[in-house]
Formats: structure tokens, C-alpha cells, sequence
């Protein structure tokens, strides 16, 4: 392989602002559904009313809390392998990837009562809904699919972090992996922190 | 080194033999190449059916295909050299095979990124042709996508959109690897403004790719949501907005034209000095116009839809921008005049290329201004007039820049050199057929011929049918050029490490480079055009 020379571990600060104009180009991934979400909602501030009503509050203010904890503990791996302790940054990962999964399991039971509700694009109550509730929900699915998908490969990123802290690859010399997986999964929750208020709260 | 080639030292060529060693080599040189054979090859295929089309328009009526095969025709046509061709093109080919080496880097910041996002473009384009070929529907919806129609259409539609959205990651991950490199990886000494200018055009460009690239993907989504869920954001019936889809799609496809064009002007930023052997008149200037013609060329989407549906305001607004983003662009041609002025102008191939450049890109960008302009827009909006005024900018433009980018560093690319004589012959051919082909467009666009149409009123056959053997002769001077430098790659003669006598960093190193570009770590203690060692050729 051509790649040995350059099989040099990347330097820390390099790495992360790699990362970091990554998470740019991702918020202005959403920033294009917060577009269409702002020209909606002026054009059907009403209807945008009914519709949120329609969301559970409770449930949305459930993940929130479950995604802010989820962090919280992500951070705390990091502190815990600058400390050299790795079998405890692999425990607090592990809470959450767990915290991930209760967020997941929220977010089934919510799409899984929207869809009971034929409250879903396409369907046959959907087309009897005023045109701005039509707008609410399909928003509603696309922004909250799109960041449950982001949730995902956040999972699978810190899935990833824990295996090379098994095999040693990251340890307290070297954790740009970890510490990129931690601004990765701070992004899924940045973008919650914008899509709850936007979504469940304003009524 | 002017010896036979066995006595050639290694070099990133055969340092390493086999395909598998192209396929997985992360040294920026190779991954360059891959890109260029890639881009080559689409590009040709796209010619193709440019050609094709403009043999279809010689004469009124039916000629060679139905109205139908001629809608997937410049839709593909469209897609390959918009996707596949010009935005990742020269940043992508030369970018990667001199970025490094200009700011005195061994590689990129992310070398296996690098060669992933070659692998990420692969699949988009061959999704993208892919899309043409499935089940005998290939997409006609015009590369813009636009909505209701790109909603509705029974074709491919929806794995065209996905080869969009996945030559878009690629495009992004090739931006901030750039970015990274160029702040992370410079040589000691080698400040930003000790910069040489085609880094520098690169260094706006990526700018554009990580900060408007999201949106085509997050719009392309869209559309793909409206088709297979009937999400309606752009569905009138629904309560969407089909204005909306085109504010969205044009808020990156406007930058994406400074992706194409900003590393153009930056080759030939570079060609000018070296052949003038005089330095770059106005470096300043020429680094600001480049920052500013990302930072404004990001707000002027608009003035793709005058006729679509907006307020008087905006439309002012949005013409107003369009005229401010020609003052860097008309700066920059101001430097490469002044840089030519009182120089020793040496006219080998790549400074013809250069200049031709300018003349076509002058006239892309005064037509611009024509579209740009509220009054005029009405009348030549969708007609053959863009399609003219486009071309010059993109092939004329961006097009010429890669044939001089090509002409210039081929000789530290392949260690080897063309044939000039060829070269000037094909020149000569691309630059007559151009202009045969795209500036009668124009004329028949000031008299009413829309752009789109496979068929067309008799009163303008001349044009049309001068537009088409132009398109013959540009096709033949393509070709003609193609055979001089693939040739010439294997069998031309040794070329020595600087025979442009130019001063920035890839001319101080062997020809082709080694593997690690540099055996030790240049230190730069000046700027970098600097000719302080006339030579005579």
C-alpha cells in the first residue's frame, strides 16, 4: 500500500478543524429546512398553530432531556480518557448509546401514533388537512427523519470510538476519533435544541 | 535527467506499479490523475451528445432523434458536464495535484479522505450514468431539476438526483480538505500573503463548495421526498411552492459557477507571470477579488429568476448584486493585462490558451451583465442567448483555463513534453470552432429562438446550421489536442524540472515529482513571483 508513508497519525488540531467545517456543511444541510420552515410559517402562521398542537409536548421535552444528558456523558468520556481511565470513557459511551436508544424508542412511539392517525405525507386524511398543516407535518417528518438519521450515525461513530479504545488505537496520547465523535454527537444535539422549540413548543 | 527514461529516478509514477496502487494510493499527485482520466473520459462522452444535438439542429424538423431522445439528451448533457465535468474539474485535477506542492506540503491535510472522495465522486457519476441508461427512461428535465415537472416526470428522475447529491459530498469533502491543507499545511515562512495566487483562488472556491454545496443536497433530498412520499413543500396543490425550489436550487447553483470558474482564473493567474517572466501586477488586489467574488457571487441567485415570479424590490436588489460581482472579476482581467504589459510575452501554448481565456471569458461576462440587466433579461431570458453566454463562461471560461492548465504543468506532470506545433494546430481548431459554435447562438437569441427546442423556425437555419459545424471543428481540435498530449505523455521528450523558467514552488522540484514532493521541507523567504534570474529560452 502506497498509503504506509502517510499512515501518520493526523495531528489533533488538523483533525478537528476538519471536523468542525464538517459540522458547518451539516447545519447548513438543516439550514435549508429551516428555510423552507420560516417561509412556511409566514405564509401559514395558522395553520401552523393547529398542527403543532397536535405534538406531544411531553414526549419532545422527554428526548430533550435524554439528548442533553447524552451529551453531558459524552463529554465526560472525553475527561475520563484525558485521565487515561478508558474502561470508564467506555462506560459513559455506553450510557449514551443507551440514551441514544431511549431517544430512538421515544421517536418510534411518536411516528408510530402520527401514522395510526394517517397524519403522515400522502395519506388519505393528510389531503382533507389545510394546506399549511400538510406543510407542518411534512416538515415534521422530514426534519425529525433527517435528524433521527443523525442520531444513527452518530450512534455508529461512537460505536466505532468504543471498539478503538478496546483495541488501544485511541488512548489519553492520541483521541482526535473520540473527541470528533463527541463534536459529532454535540451537533445531533444542537440541532434537537432548534427542531423542539420550532416543532413542539411554538403553538 | 535528460537522459532515457531508464535512468528516470523514482517519481510518484513508478514509484509504484499495477492498478491497485492507483486505485489505492493517497498521494495527492495520483489522486489528481485519477480524477483528470475520470473527467476526461465523461467529458468526451458528454461532447459527444453536444454533438450530437447540434447535428440534430442543422437543419429544421426531425433529422437524427425524436424531440424525446433530444430531452435526455441535453439533460445528460447537462448533468455530466455541470456534476461530473466543471465543478469538481480543475479544483478536484490540478487542485490536487499542485496545491500541496505550491504551498510546499507533502500531501493534503486528510490524504485518505482524499482518495475517498475520489471513490464517492466514482459512484455519482456513474449513478449519473446510470440513470440515463435504466429501463430506456433517461432523465428530461434539463440539469436545473425544476419543479413540477421534476416532481412528476416518469423517468429516472430520482437516481439522477441521488448522483447530484452524492457528487455533492464529494465536491464538499474535496473543499475542506483544501481548506484544512491550506491553513494547516503551508511551508515554514510561506505566510498567506506569500501564497502563490492558484492556492489562493482555491482557498475562496473551497469556501463556496462547504457553504452552499449543503443546500443543493438538502434540496435534491426534497425533491426526492416529493416524488416518493409526496411531502408537497414544492406542490401548489398541496400548499408548496415551486418558486421556492428554484430560490433553493439557485442559492448554491449561482456559487457553483464561481466553483468553475474561480480556480480558472487562478490557472491563469499563474500562466501570466511565467510568461512574461515579470511578476503578477496587483497580488493584493487579485486575492481580495477572489475573497469578494465568493463572499457576493453567494448572494446574486436571484437574477436566474427575474421572470419567475418576484418582488420589484428583490429583482433590483438581485440585479444590483449581479453588476457588483463583475467589478473583482473585471479587476482580476485588469491585472492580467497589466501583467502581460511590458513583459517578456513568450507565446508558447499555455499563454494562447490564456489569453483566449480572457477574450471568451470577456465576452461571457459582458453578455452576463446584458442578462443581469432587468429590462434585457425579459426579453432573452430562456433563449439561445443564455445558452451562448453560458458556455462562453463555462467552457470558454473554465474550459480554456483547463486546456492551459493542462498545456502548463503537463511537462511536471509526466516529466515529458508536447509537441508545440500540434498544439498551437489544435488551439487554433478549439478556439475558431468555439466561437463558429457558440457565437451565433447569441445572434439567434436576440431574435427569438428558445434555448431547449429540438426544432426551430426556418428563418434560423443559418445560424443554427453555422453553430453546428462549428461544433465539428471544436470536436475535431479536441481530439486533435487529446492525441498530442496522450501521446506525447509516454513518448514526448524528457521534459526538464522548469521549462517555463517559472518561480513557484513546483517548478524547484524534479519533473515528474517524487513520491513526497519535497526532500526536505522548503523554507520560503520572499514572495512568490519573483524573477530575479532572467533566462533566455
Amino acid at each position: 500500500m502506497s498509503s504506509t508513508e502517510h499512515s501518520e497519525l493526523i495531528d489533533s488540531d488538523t483533525g478537528k478543524m476538519g471536523m468542525w467545517l464538517f459540522l458547518f456543511t451539516e447545519l447548513f444541510l438543516f439550514g435549508g429546512l429551516f428555510i423552507v420552515y420560516a417561509v412556511m410559517r409566514s405564509k401559514y402562521a395558522e395553520d401552523f398553530h393547529h398542527a403543532a398542537l397536535e405534538l406531544n409536548a411531553f414526549i419532545g421535552a422527554t428526548n430533550t432531556v435524554v439528548l442533553l444528558v447524552s451529551s453531558m456523558t459524552v463529554a465526560m468520556s472525553l475527561t475520563a480518557i484525558q485521565q487515561n481511565r478508558a474502561n470508564k470513557a467506555i462506560g459513559l459511551i455506553f450510557i449514551t448509546l443507551i440514551l441514544a436508544g431511549v431517544f430512538m424508542v421515544n421517536k418510534y412511539f411518536e411516528w408510530g401514533h402520527k401514522l395510526d392517525l394517517h397524519l403522515y405525507p400522502g395519506s388519505d386524511v393528510m389531503r382533507t388537512l389545510p394546506h399549511g398543516e400538510i406543510m407542518f407535518f411534512g416538515l415534521y417528518f422530514m426534519m425529525t427523519g433527517l435528524h433521527a438519521l443523525h442520531v444513527i450515525i452518530g450512534g455508529i461513530l461512537l460505536t466505532v470510538v468504543i471498539f478503538k479504545i478496546k483495541s488501544g488505537k485511541v488512548h489519553q496520547g492520541h483521541y482526535l476519533l473520540q473527541e470528533n465523535g463527541a463534536l459529532y454527537w454535540h451537533l445531533v444535539d444542537l440541532i434537537w435544541i432548534f427542531l423542539f422549540p420550532l416543532l413542539y413548543l411554538i403553538t | 535527467m535528460t537522459n532515457s527514461s531508464t535512468s528516470v529516478p523514482l517519481n510518484y509514477l513508478n514509484h509504484q506499479t499495477g492498478l491497485w496502487s492507483w486505485l489505492s494510493s493517497t498521494d495527492h499527485k495520483r489522486i489528481g490523475l485519477l480524477y483528470m482520466y475520470s473527467i476526461t473520459i465523461f467529458f468526451c462522452v458528454a461532447a459527444i451528445l453536444g454533438l450530437l444535438m447540434r447535428i440534430e439542429k442543422i437543419a429544421p424538423g426531425q433529422t437524427i432523434m425524436s424531440a424525446q431522445t433530444y430531452n435526455g439528451m441535453f439533460t445528460i448533457h447537462g448533468i455530466i458536464m455541470i456534476f461530473i465535468v466543471v465543478i469538481p474539474g480543475l479544483a478536484a485535477v490540478f487542485g490536487n495535484i499542485l496545491l500541496p506542492i505550491m504551498i510546499g506540503a507533502k500531501d493534503v491535510a486528510f490524504p485518505k479522505l482524499n482518495l475517498f472522495s475520489w471513490y464517492v465522486y466514482i459512484t455519482g457519476a456513474f449513478l449519473g450514468l446510470y440513470s440515463q441508461f435504466a429501463n430506456g427512461h433517461s432523465p428530461d428535465t434539463g440539469w436545473t431539476f425544476y419543479v413540477p415537472y421534476s416532481a412528476e416526470a416518469s423517468s429516472n428522475v430520482v437516481i439522477a438526483l441521488t448522483a447530484a447529491f452524492v457528487l455533492g459530498f464529494a465536491s464538499i469533502l474535496t473543499g475542506l480538505n483544501f481548506i484544512v491543507t491550506i491553513h494547516r499545511m503551508r511551508a515554514p515562512g510561506m505566510t498567506w500573503f506569500r501564497m502563490p495566487l492558484f492556492p489562493w483562488s482555491l482557498y475562496a472556491t473551497a469556501w463556496i463548495q462547504i457553504l452552499a454545496t449543503p443546500i443543493i443536497g438538502i434540496t435534491l433530498l426534497m425533491v426526492i421526498a416529493e416524488r416518493t412520499f409526496h411531502i408537497g413543500f414544492f406542490d401548489p396543490a398541496l400548499g408548496g411552492d415551486p418558486v421556492l425550489y428554484q430560490h433553493l436550487f439557485w442559492i448554491y447553483s449561482h456559487p457553483a459557477v464561481y466553483v468553475m470558474i474561480l480556480p480558472a482564473m487562478g490557472v491563469v493567474t499563474e500562466i501570466f507571470p511565467t510568461f512574461s517572466q515579470k511578476p503578477v501586477f496587483g497580488y493584493v488586489p487579485i486575492v481580495f477579488s477572489s475573497m469578494a467574488i465568493a463572499l457576493v457571487g453567494y448572494f446574486v441567485w436571484g437574477h436566474h429568476m427575474f421572470t419567475s415570479g418576484m418582488s420589484y424590490e428583490s429583482r433590483w436588489f438581485f440585479s444590483f448584486l449581479t453588476f457588483l460581482v463583475a467589478i473583482p472579476s473585471a479587476i482580476k482581467v485588469f491585472n492580467w493585462l497589466s501583467t502581460m504589459y511590458g513583459g517578456s510575452v513568450d507565446l508558447k501554448p499555455p499563454l494562447l490558451f490564456a489569453i483566449s481565456f480572457i477574450f471568451l471569458f470577456t465576452i461571457g461576462g459582458f453578455t452576463g451583465l446584458t442578462l443581469g440587466s432587468l429590462a434585457t433579461n425579459i426579453q432573452l431570458h430562456n433563449t439561445d442567448f443564455v445558452v451562448a453566454h453560458f458556455h462562453y463562461i463555462i467552457f470558454g471560461g473554465m474550459g480554456f483555463a483547463f486546456f492551459a492548465a493542462i498545456h502548463y504543468w503537463f511537462p511536471k506532470i509526466y516529466g515529458r513534453m508536447y509537441n508545440f506545433k500540434w498544439a498551437n494546430i489544435s488551439w487554433g481548431f478549439l478556439f475558431v470552432g468555439f466561437n463558429l459554435l457558440y457565437f451565433p447562438l447569441f445572434v439567434i437569441g436576440i431574435q427569438g429562438m428558445p434555448r431547449r427546442y429540438f426544432d426551430y423556425d426556418p428563418k434560423f437555419q443559418t445560424g443554427e446550421m453555422l453553430s453546428t459545424v462549428g461544433a465539428f471543428i471544436l470536436i475535431a481540435g479536441l481530439f486533435m489536442m487529446l492525441a498530442n498530449l496522450i501521446y506525447h505523455s509516454r513518448k514526448g521528450a524528457v521534459a526538464t524540472a522548469n521549462p517555463w523558467h517559472g518561480v513557484t514552488l513546483e517548478w524547484q522540484i524534479p519533473s515528474p515529482p517524487p513520491h513526497e514532493n519535497f526532500d526536505e521541507v522548503p523554507v520560503i523567504t520572499r514572495d512568490p513571483y519573483i524573477f530575479d534570474n532572467p533566462q533566455t529560452n
